[in-house]
């Protein structure tokens, strides 16, 4: 029997401008974690992974991140992507800046 | 201080031309990624986790201050209103975009700098120490010969596609401060009799595997060292491994080959091609130890400046910690801690940058260094300006006394920016800072190095800290493993692991408890935590860190 599919969102960094973006459910590019699309099936992420690495004329650097269900939509698991939904801890740069403006 | 050639600014010129052109490429979609990368690469652009990051060159450490000038310039046009110094001698700006890159790489070229082969399995910047040309103890100013091995390996042919990167070191003097043991080849100037020349070191570097240099050269005649690297490099690019990365630098080459095989193959090599070399290189030498004249230092009496030392002991304190003796009796070095408790170790903001290239032009003789322990440096200072620089320091928040202390630590990027990274680091040397000034103990514990890196590259040279530690993801968590009893110094060393890691939260507590069995064993006031640690081994540290945990157990 495999394993239980962690489900998965694709992120990347936006090409032009260098910052973290999520794929939401309609393959458009969100700058927050929470509207990107939550993948529950292996073969579903794969292929949306795909759809991501042909858009290299928008983004650079797409892969799958572990993620799971919250209240807002998808949240991180690993402390790395919390980080990348934040921005540095020395100084309220990223995302975290956005957020406070 | 160094000028460009026209040849050199011509080449700037036309890489900055380049680069613009592939960027306009990769944004409309005729470069991939996977053609753009090895490109941006090469001229110090990578992706970390929150934006891109731009890699700029500071040669051996050297700075005018028109160039922090324009450094600031480009922090707050383009970037946060900061940048990052780094151990390397770079500075980092951390978020630039990709579109503005090319602009950033002009307004460089503007004063004479650049960020190629700041990257790349190349031979990159050559460090040397921050003091060059001014510390009292060298034997020589090991900065020319630092731009001689540049203007030899920038493009070489031969020395593009190496196995891997290529890091050279190069001190004029035996107290050692770039820390040559560590690198692929570390150059010390050392004399015999009246002749200068270098003790050549091979195969350093830190990183997954550390290692020391051993020497493979007591004494290298000067007029023979491009020859004898050409030939290091020549038998590397042969005998190095290029099937797995991990052992692929040098270090492993000369390891695996036995240092007498390397050797001898260097010789052998080294003979061949000796005589192809015919003396230019010791003219284009001649030319640049010209450029390298040191300015005409002045006259002043050091009356003033010893009389503020007896007043103003805030004066007295920073003048201990952070100033060094200079070759010139009425000069001293000054290093400018850009460290102040809780500051994140080598970033320093547009304003300060710009303070300082007006200090520098007001009494430096408008030359800066960056050190590699993440500092600015004014190489030459008249004893008689001292007492004004310090006023004008603590106006701006620099005058911080911590040089060499706890709070002066090496941290890399970490978890914050990098993209490589496992744990973060800088938050670890804040909280490491604030809690050792918190609890009035900086001063009582005295000299040490501590080094953080947030991943098994090494790149804070944890291994090399009296205290390394070292960031670590162990199954989705921070983890922080610590070593003991590393050095950078002439008596280099590298850390042994004190035992198991400890969780992100535990890491202050472990450092304070290794510091109060220091404070509590230590021979007496002048005996350091690193003397201490080289008398009495790890045991008691040991101890101290893990005992409770085993008696809770
Ligand atoms: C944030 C972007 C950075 C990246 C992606 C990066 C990447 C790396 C990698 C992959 C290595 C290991 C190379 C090898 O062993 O072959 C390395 C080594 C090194 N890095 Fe960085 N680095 C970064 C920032 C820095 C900074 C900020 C510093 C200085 C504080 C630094 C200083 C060094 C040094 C001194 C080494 C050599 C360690 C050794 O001897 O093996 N790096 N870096
Ligand atoms: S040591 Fe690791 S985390 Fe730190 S800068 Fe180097 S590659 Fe990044």
């Amino acid at each position: 029997m495999s394993r239980k599919f962690t489900p998965k969102v694709v992120t990347a960094n936006d090409l032009r401008e260098g910052c973290v973006i999520y794929m939401t459910e309609t393959g458009s590019w969100s700058m927050h974690h929470h509207e990107a699309e939550l993948i529950e099936d292996e073969a579903i992420a794969e292929l949306r992974l795909l759809k991501a690495l042909g858009q290299g004329d928008r983004i650079v650097g797409a892969y799958l991140a572990d993620a799971k269900p919250g209240l807002k939509g998808p949240e991180p698991i690993h402390f790395r992507e919390v980080f990348r939904t934040r921005g540095p801890s020395n100084y309220a740069h990223g995302k975290q800046e956005a957020a406070n403006v | 201080m160094y000028n460009y050639s026209d040849f050199d600014e011509a080449f700037v010129r036309t890489r900055a031309a380049q680069f613009r052109a592939q960027v306009e490429r990769r944004l409309d979609g005729s470069l991939t990624e996977d053609e753009f990368r090895p490109l941006r690469l090469m001229n110090g652009v990578y992706l970390q986790l929150h934006a891109y990051m731009l890699r700029v060159a500071i040669p051996y450490g050297t700075l005018r201050a028109d160039q922090m000038r324009q450094l600031a310039h480009i922090a707050e046009t383009y970037d946060k209103g900061y940048g990052h110094f780094t151990t390397r001698q770079n500075i980092q700006f951390n978020w630039p975009k990709l579109t503005d890159i090319p602009d950033i790489i002009d307004a460089l070229a503007d004063v004479q700098m650049h960020a190629i082969q700041t990257s790349g399995n190349t031979i990159r910047n050559v460090t040397t120490d921050a003091f060059a040309g001014a510390a009292a103890d060298e034997v020589a100013d090991p900065r020319p010969v630092a731009e001689l091995i540049r203007q030899w390996s920038t493009d070489h042919a031969e020395f593009q596609f190496l196995p891997r990167k290529f890091k050279i070191a190069i001190t004029g003097s035996a107290e050692d401060r770039a820390v040559i043991r560590a690198h692929d080849v570390g150059l010390e100037l050392v004399k015999r009799g009246d002749e200068i020349g270098f003790k050549v070191l091979v195969g350093g570097g830190l990183g997954r595997t550390p290692m020391l240099a051993p020497v493979i050269r007591e004494f290298l005649p000067k007029a023979d060292l491009l020859p004898y690297l050409e030939a290091i490099v020549s038998t590397y690019n042969l005998m190095g491994r290029r099937d797995n990365k991990y052992k692929a630098r040098i270090k492993i080459t000369v390891f695996e080959n036995g240092l007498d095989t390397f050797r001898a193959a260097v010789e052998e090599e080294f003979a061949r091609i000796r005589p192809a070399f015919s003396g230019v290189d010791q003219d284009v030498l001649a030319g640049i130890e010209a450029q390298f004249a040191p300015p005409a230092f002045k006259n002043t009496p050091v009356e003033f400046y010893e009389k503020s030392l007896e007043v103003d002991p805030l004066f007295k304190t920073w003048a201990k910690q952070n100033l060094a003796a200079h070759k010139v009796e009425n000069h001293a070095i000054v290093t400018v801690s850009i460290k102040e408790h809780g500051a994140t170790p080598g970033d320093a903001s547009a304003d300060q940058m710009r303070l300082l290239a007006d200090l520098a032009d007001r009494y430096g003789y408008g030359e800066l260094r960056i050190s590699h322990e993440q500092n600015v440096v004014l190489p030459h200072v008249a004893k008689a300006d001292l007492p004004a620089i310090h006023a004008e320091l603590l106006r701006a928040g620099l005058a911080t006394a911590n040089v060499g202390l706890i709070s002066d630590i090496i941290a890399c990027p970490g978890m914050d920016y990098c993209a490589l990274a496992t744990a973060r680091a800088i938050p670890v040397a804040q909280e490491i800072a604030t809690h050792f000034k918190a609890l009035g103990l900086e001063e009582e514990i005295g000299g040490i190095k501590i080094k953080i890196s947030g991943c098994i590259n090494a790149c804070g040279h944890h291994h090399v800290g009296h205290i390394g530690i070292l960031g670590l993801d162990r199954a989705g968590v921070e983890n922080y493993q610590i070593t003991l009893g590393g050095d950078a110094g002439p008596l280099a060393a590298i850390g042994e692991r004190a035992g198991p890691g400890f969780a992100y939260d535990e890491v202050v507590p472990a450092i304070e408890r290794i510091l109060r069995a220091y404070l509590a064993i230590r021979a007496d006031r002048e005996e350091t935590f690193i003397e201490t640690f080289r008398r009495l081994g790890p045991a008691p540290f040991k101890e101290a860190l893990y005992s409770e945990a085993r008696d809770a157990a």
